[in-house]
């Protein structure tokens, strides 16, 4: 069975506490970001860029048997890295379950305040993408 | 009046210091801080220099001893604030070697200086089919105005283009002027590339046809002494938070006689003479501009950086600056797949590179978490970062009180950088 958003982020918290260094944790969210599964470049169109961010990013989501499954790219390693993390909690879920998600992870794991506020609002922003996504699907559902 | 002993609003750096860079740091409050547990190495004075403690001073004490509004009263403070602020449109004349300080007009930055230039001579000397030139390197701030009162008046923006080194074509500048060209608007010195450009050959060029040329000043006037007279420039825009000054300020310097013919840019206060319902009329230079009321207590402070600025030999900062972007650009160059964007033969105060290809966002982060502080994007440039086929680039930029230390820490950072993203 799929693990609940909140037991996922837990999951991810513990992982980050094992990093003493900011140099480790931004290595294993670069090893993420590379590890990445592949985004279909057909889905790489403007319409599925998420606003805001420094570097570009494109966010595809399906519904599956009721879950929003989510796929992304980036030319930056750091945000694909970061992309993968989201994905890791949110794809798989329902678009509910999204939609309601509190996003503890992100401050629990220093992201937040090793990113400066214009590469925050990146992360906000695809957030929002994603869950403006999940929404849309459900509508259509 | 007595004053609070503890802060002479009068504090002024003694003339022509020798320049001392550790000295000079030291008047920098900031460059004590750390940042995610390492010094703070702050290399983005493109985007904005730090403040001497002399004009972060200014602006307390003007708050605290000296405020009131300006121009209008007749009571004490009100006459002290005017004289302190018209001495800055005074300094600010010396400094640029103007003929008369009514040609310079006080706005909120380099921006707005541009885009009163735009709306006001624009609206009144531009009509359908005429040009206006502008360059491959410029900032948006120098194209979208442009655009805005070309598409208003049916004008057509035409684009200097440039080499892979960053210097302008001057033989395909030449061939853009013709019968239509109604004014030349370009960049003194790049704030992506660092390229100074020939800006006197530009102006003689110019001037040759009877075409009138405004500089956009931002990134030239931190590094370099500018003599509006000598270059015989017709308009000059800056902003003072690049030049240790406070933010929210710029400066418009402009031929009299070209200030006299355009119409006021905005309405309001201190810029008329008479007001009925019926009609207003409108006050001399540089009050005509300049409506409401101004940004009195930045500009004051302004004058103070200004003076900062005027406490050295110009050569001498001018010197440290080239030694600064020479060793930065020497010691990148040795770092494996790193390449600078931007080699013209005349550079000032900014290296602009990428690390093979790494996106810049990337570089960048991983740059803050050393303190260390840089520019990465397209820097308001996406026409130039087109013409490169690049999203952007990583910019290191210098002020006076860097040192050979933030370009090591710098040169480092890129090492591990490059470690961890290649």
């Amino acid at each position: 069975m799929m693990p609940s958003i909140n037991e996922i982020q837990n999951e991810i918290i513990e992982e980050f506490e094992l990093f003493d260094r900011w140099l480790d944790k931004y290595e294993y969210i670069i090893d993420l970001g590379r590890n990445l599964d592949r985004l279909d470049d057909e889905y790489k169109r403007d319409g599925n860029l998420v606003p805001g961010c420094q570097s570009r990013v494109w966010l595809h989501a399906e519904l599956k048997d009721g879950k929003a499954v989510y796929c992304a790219d980036s030319d930056a390693i750091i945000t694909k890295g970061i992309i993968a993390l989201l994905i890791r909690v949110l794809s798989g879920q329902s678009p509910e379950r999204v939609c309601e998600a509190e996003l503890y992870f992100i401050d629990r794991i220093g992201l937040k305040d090793h990113l400066s506020s214009t590469r925050s609002n990146g992360l906000v922003n695809m957030i929002g993408k994603m869950r403006a996504v999940a929404r849309d699907l459900a509508e259509a559902a | 009046m007595t004053l609070p002993a503890q802060q002479d609003p009068h504090e002024k750096t003694p003339p022509r210091r020798a320049f001392d860079v550790e000295e000079v740091r030291s008047d920098f409050p900031v460059l004590k801080r750390e940042v995610n547990g390492s010094p703070l190495i702050y290399l983005d004075n493109g985007a904005s220099s730090q403040k001497p403690r002399q004009v972060i001073n200014r602006v307390s004490d003007y708050y605290r001893n000296e405020h009131a509004n300006i121009h209008r009263g007749v009571h004490h403070l009100s006459q002290r604030a005017t004289d302190a602020y018209e001495e800055v449109r005074e300094a600010t004349c010396r400094f640029l070697n103007a003929s008369s300080s009514r040609e310079i007009l006080f706005t909120r930055g380099t921006t707005e200086s541009i885009n009163l230039v735009a709306c006001s001579w624009g609206r009144r000397f531009l009509s359908e089919g005429d040009e206006v030139v502008i360059s491959t390197m410029e900032h948006h701030s120098n194209i979208v105005p442009w655009q805005m009162v070309c598409e208003e008046k049916g004008a057509r923006l035409r684009v200097i283009p440039i080499s892979r080194s960053g210097e302008l074509d001057m033989e395909a500048f030449a061939g853009l002027l013709n019968e239509r060209t109604r004014l030349v608007s370009v960049v003194h010195v790049s704030n992506a590339l660092g390229t100074v450009n020939p800006v006197k050959r530009i102006i003689d060029l110019a001037h040759e046809r009877g075409v009138p040329v405004l500089l956009d000043g931002a990134q030239a006037m931190p590094h370099m002494q500018v003599d509006v007279r000598a270059l015989d420039v017709d308009f000059y825009a800056f902003s003072a938070h690049k030049m240790l000054g406070p933010t929210g300020l710029g400066i418009l310097y402009g031929k009299e006689a070209l200030l006299d013919s355009m119409p006021p840019y905005q309405g309001g206060g201190e810029m008329i003479e008479r007001v009925t319902f019926e009609k207003t009329t409108y006050n001399v230079l540089p009050y005509k501009f300049e409506a409401g009321t101004p940004n009195i207590a930045d500009t004051i402070a302004f004058g103070t950086a200004l003076e900062y600025y005027g406490g050295f030999d110009e050569r001498e900062l001018i010197a440290h600056e080239q030694d600064l972007l020479a060793y930065a650009t020497e010691r990148l160059n040795r770092i494996d797949g790193l390449g600078i964007v931007g080699t013209a033969k005349d550079k000032i105060g900014v290296v602009s590179f990428n690390l093979a290809d790494v996106h810049p966002f990337d570089v960048g982060t991983i740059l803050d978490q050393m303190g260390i502080a840089v520019r990465t994007g397209h820097h308001c440039t996406q026409p130039l970062m087109d013409f490169y086929g690049i999203a952007g680039t990583v910019r290191a930029s210098f002020a006076l009180y860097n040192n050979r230390d933030d370009v090591d820490a710098l040169v480092a950072g890129v090492e591990k950088a490059a470690a961890i993203l290649l």
